[in-house]
């Protein structure tokens, strides 16, 4: 025992996975903020009609759910820049490339869900004169939403623990900071201390989830 | 009122309409009867723009929704202003399960017709009132039973003033208790002199009901004329006879 017996230790590792904690959070926000949106975006090209814009965007998702996250934050921070001349601070190539990962999963939750729409809705609401987009926004995009509830929460959960695989191009944060004081004392405990920062995060998250599921419950279908 | 004139339609080289030409004046109830896959689901389904035609010409109320000889379609808004002359009535309802009853009968008219919230409502209430749910207004599609839903289905359809109603076999995913309410209120529908395309199983109401009777075999209108007049007729008393 070196922390879980010493207070004074253990108030300065959680002060300091308190900041690591913050670098973590704003990764997570940043993530979710962008990809949530992108994949719809990716989704209503997945699902066009016309091959042109169908067809990039399902090599895209294949690449993204096909290849290791890591490898493509190395891709992102390392290659790009000899590629482009330009370079991205630690934290900006790894919101771009955990975004479009995410929004590649996202889009694929997306295109289910509103495939699973019985096609009598959009008929329902062509009949009633409603324009595509007014169908889609109206009709078919509230019903999608509560279908897609639980697998988005998987993948929302998925991403707070993936979070850690930033440490790979040296970003500190919880969990870096953990590792940290684990190799300088020794002990595994910082270790587990961080673990439960994951849990009680994951926690707070599956309430929230379990709470607008409530919300959705006032129908069925 | 309604001119569709030469209609052809196939899926995958199986003829589904051959040259199925009908006229629906102000005021008069057709029933379209005949087996399944007679094509007279897909007859009405051409004729409200839910599938489209090979060739043909169908036109309401003096405009042009299609003519495959001359331009084909009509653009899109043109297209959907011609549709909404049309009401549709499906199967199995289609209520939206995610709105209330009301909403169901109001998000249509306030974002297509861009009437006022309060118009809207009235207008649905007093509709809720006719088909006999006054009650069940706000309560969600869920919540009521098949008969309710479609009585709720055909309110909808009313709150954007058709000129003319299309039923595609309104009754055949009830039971028999429920058909009854459905049917007495497509009935009243026809005492107020509603047009109304009505495809049906129900050779009854049809006899009651329709001022004219079309009977359908291999996508083609095979007889048509008064209830007496078809009933009477060899082909469908065949197919009545079972």
């Amino acid at each position: 025992m070196k922390y879980f017996d010493n207070p004074e230790r253990m108030l300065l590792l959680l002060q300091q996975l308190a900041d690591g904690l913050g670098v973590t959070m704003s990764l997570f926000a940043l993530t979710l903020l962008i990809s949530l949106p992108l994949g719809l975006v990716f989704a209503l090209f997945r699902m066009s009609k016309i091959k042109l814009l169908r067809f990039p965007v399902w090599l895209f998702i294949l690449i993204m759910r096909g290849t290791p996250l890591i490898l493509q934050v190395f891709t992102v921070y390392f290659v790009l820049p000899q590629i482009f001349g330009m370079s991205f601070d630690r934290m900006t190539a790894v919101v771009i490339s955990f975004s479009i990962n995410y929004a590649a999963y996202f889009a694929e939750i997306y295109r289910a869900g509103v495939e699973a729409i019985p096609q009598g809705q959009r008929e329902a609401a062509h009949v009633l004169g409603m324009s595509r987009p007014q169908a889609f926004g109206r009709i078919i995009l509230p019903q999608v939403i509560k279908r897609i509830l639980l697998p988005v929460s998987n993948e929302v959960i998925t991403l707070v623990k993936d979070t850690a695989l930033v440490t790979a191009i040296g970003m500190v944060e919880l969990y870096r900071v953990a590792r940290n004081a684990a190799s300088a004392s020794g002990s595994l405990e910082p270790l587990f201390v961080a673990g439960l920062f994951y849990l009680v995060l994951n926690a707070l998250l599956t309430a929230v989830f379990d709470w607008m599921g409530r919300k959705l419950d006032y129908y069925k279908g | 009122m309604l001119h569709a004139e030469n209609l052809t339609k196939s899926f995958d080289s199986l003829g589904v309409l051959r040259q199925v030409s009908l006229s629906v004046s102000q005021g008069e109830v057709v029933a379209i009867i005949g087996r399944s896959g007679s094509g007279k689901s897909t007859l009405l389904r051409c004729l409200n723009h839910l599938e489209k035609i090979d060739s043909g010409r169908i036109c309401v109320d003096g405009e042009v929704m299609v003519d495959t000889d001359n331009g084909g379609y009509a653009p899109r808004d043109r297209l959907r202003s011609i549709c909404l002359k049309m009401g549709y009535v499906f199967q199995n309802f289609n209520l939206f399960p995610h709105f209330s009853v009301l909403r169901n009968l109001t998000e249509a008219q306030m974002c297509v017709l861009k009437r006022s919230r309060e118009e809207a409502v009235s207008r649905a209430e007093a509709l809720l009132e006719r088909v006999g749910l006054s009650d069940k207004r706000d309560q969600y599609p869920c919540q009521l039973s098949g008969g309710q839903q479609q009585r709720v289905a055909i309110a909808r359809a009313l709150a954007l003033d058709p000129m003319i109603l299309c039923f595609d076999e309104p009754t055949s995913a009830l039971d028999p208790l429920l058909t009854k309410d459905v049917l007495t209120v497509i009935r009243d529908l026809a005492r107020d002199n509603n047009t109304m395309i009505v495809v049906t199983h129900e050779m009854a109401f049809a006899r009651e009901v329709a001022d004219r009777v079309m009977y359908m075999e291999d996508g083609r209108i095979v007889t048509q004329g008064t209830p007496q007049e078809v009933f009477a007729d060899e082909a469908v008393r065949t197919f009545t006879a079972g």
